[in-house]
């Protein structure tokens, strides 16, 4: 069900629009916000809101890459694994930090801290390799700079 | 040297603010523009100066905006394409992080031109300081009288909003750009009709890339021939130009346009690092044909590359070594088009997965001489005219370039049945 905020904002979005359906990705947006992923639940319920059918609303959240079907933990790692990260040695940094992490792409750590997933390119390659972590760019990475990096996601 | 679009951007990169942009001239070409010019007349300057789309396609900007129709009534919309994600390019966001105030200024005398009552910045997620910074501008712009009602005092009103994306290539194909303000996926159009007839909710819709639109204040104000003046050939104007990969300093310069990839490799990027030799380069992006050392003395604007068998794209270069794996170098690009295909025709739905399994499996010394006529199958079967919209023909430019020039190393992978580059794993 959704949460009288997320209502409260969906419908802002709606009146932002000439059509419902047009605040979908919106809303897709202020769920994910809210908590993290998008459940079937979730796109259901914004599939009412918009009346839409929950199949229009899924082919639209599984579109995007950023929107999240599946749950994620409290930090999103965001790898670049495009051309310039590439041949500045990004599979180092991958390396590690699936060491460290003990994870691959795609997975979650046991105390759900950090999900792990490839990402297309950061728009940084003067500075590659690159991640992101949440909202926080960094960039030049070496494989000595990623424990004190991972050190400040709690 | 003049440089135009940056010259004002501080070097510790934070934004200009208002009153800093103000103080150095900004806004006084909107000013004039709505004091003096009809809209017409504003096309009809941007179209003098022969302005081409800085997004990659290089079409002429004031062309581009005489499609719209002058009869029509209702909304109209003007549309920043800021969703910068071609492999290897990030020139837009040292615009956008720098100098948004520019761009705004742009966007609102380009939106009076075409008479657009809604203008959008659409953003890219990943360029989180970017967004925030954009948001201010927008703000501060409502505050000064720059947006809304009544522009200045005049009889033009625009609204401006900022989108940010949710991270799909295909977002800044400029009709499933469209489709994505719409809340839909991004999947391209078919065209006709074009936006600028039909294009947000249907209505008439230009969509311009964030250099584009920071350069027309300064078109504006300074005129044509100045436009043309700054360039060393006949495409006018600066560019934004840029350098990654192993060279000593990787960065991105405003030079004149037409600057040759010898002088960007060399003064700009400070030549290769110490133990890499150059072995070719791609000039704009993922999506444009490796040209090699013989071609280091081309000029870097729309008709040079062109006539080199590349395309000038984003005009950001990304560098191959000579310890870098051709093949391994292709591979990644194909897994990143592979991944990015919309899905929505045959060609580079089916196509570009299959390139990339070939290109891994030649990687893994499982490679044939078979595999080699069927990747040049590819590169004709997903070439320009069979497939719905240019990403499949983007994707085979490098593929299909690499071919010719690296040949040697597709067939060694072959023969010796792995990959005799050491330094990279997948």
């Amino acid at each position: 069900m959704l949460s009288a905020i997320e209502i409260e904002q969906i419908t802002h979005e709606i009146q932002q629009v000439p059509v419902k359906k047009a605040a979908c990705i919106e809303a897709l947006k202020i769920i994910q916000g809210q908590r993290r992923w998008v459940s079937d639940e979730s796109v259901a319920d914004i599939a009412a809101i918009l009346e839409m059918s929950t199949a229009e609303v899924d082919s639209v959240a599984t579109f995007y890459n950023l929107i999240f079907r599946r749950p994620v933990g409290r930090h999103v790692i965001l790898l670049c694994d495009s051309i310039s990260c590439y041949v500045m040695g990004y599979t180092e940094i991958k390396q590690q930090l699936m060491e460290l992490l003990q994870i691959s792409y795609g997975q979650t750590t046991p105390d759900e801290r950090f999900t792990l997933l490839p990402n297309a390119c950061l728009g940084t390659c003067d500075h590659a390799p690159a991640m992101i972590i949440d909202n926080d760019l960094y960039r030049d990475l070496t494989t000595a700079s990623l424990p004190q990096i991972l050190d400040q996601y709690l | 040297m003049e440089k135009p679009l940056t010259q004002h951007i501080p070097a510790s990169g934070a934004p200009l603010h208002l009153k800093e942009y103000e103080a150095v001239g900004g806004y006084a070409a909107l000013r004039q523009v709505l004091q003096e010019l009809t809209p017409a007349e504003v096309t009809g300057r941007v179209k003098d100066a022969n302005l081409k789309g800085r997004g990659g396609a290089g079409f002429s900007t004031g062309m581009k905006w005489s499609f719209v129709p002058a009869e029509v009534t209702g909304p109209r919309y003007l549309i920043c394409n800021a969703d910068e994600m071609e492999p290897g390019t990030f020139k837009d966001r040292w615009l956008l992080e720098g100098n948004p105030h520019q761009l705004l200024e742009g966007m609102i005398i380009s939106a009076y031109a075409i008479q657009a009552t809604q203008g959008f910045v659409f953003m890219r997620w990943a360029y989180k300081d970017a967004a925030r910074i954009m948001s201010q501008a927008i703000a501060d712009a409502y505050a000064a009288g720059y947006l809304g009602k009544n522009i200045l005092g005049k009889n033009y009103s625009l609204e401006m909003q900022l989108h940010t994306g949710v991270g799909r290539y295909m977002c800044g194909e400029e009709t499933a750009l469209l489709n994505s303000l719409e809340g839909k996926r991004a999947v391209p159009r078919a065209k006709p009709p074009f936006p600028q007839v039909s294009g947000l909710f249907g209505k008439p819709t230009i969509v311009n890339n964030v250099e584009t639109l920071s350069y027309i204040p300064h078109i504006l104000s300074k005129g044509s021939d100045w436009f043309k003046s700054l360039s060393y050939t006949a495409d006018g104007g600066t560019k934004i130009y840029g350098v990654s990969g192993r060279v000593n300093k990787p960065g991105a310069w405003e030079l004149p346009m037409g600057v040759t990839m010898r002088e960007l490799l060399e003064e700009h990027a400070g030549g290769m690092k110490t133990g890499y030799r150059f072995r070719g380069a791609l000039p704009g992006g993922a999506s444009t044909d490796f040209l090699t050392d013989a071609h280091l003395d081309v000029k870097m604007d729309f008709a040079g590359v062109a006539a080199a068998g590349s395309r000038l794209g984003t005009g950001t270069m990304v560098i191959l070594d000579d310890r870098t794996c051709p093949v391994g170098f292709v591979h990644n690009l194909e897994h990143f088009f592979a991944q990015e295909s919309c899905g929505f025709c045959t060609p580079c739905r089916e196509g570009l997965p299959w390139t990339e399994k070939i290109l891994y499996a030649m990687e893994q010394g499982q490679g044939t001489y078979a595999d080699l006529a069927q990747l040049e199958m590819h590169t004709r079967l997903l070439g320009p005219g069979n497939t719905f919209c240019a990403l499949a023909p983007g994707a085979m430019e490098p593929l299909q370039s690499a071919l010719k020039y690296f040949r040697e190393d597709f067939e060694q992978h072959i023969k010796e049945k792995k990959c005799p580059y050491a330094n990279h794993t997948h």
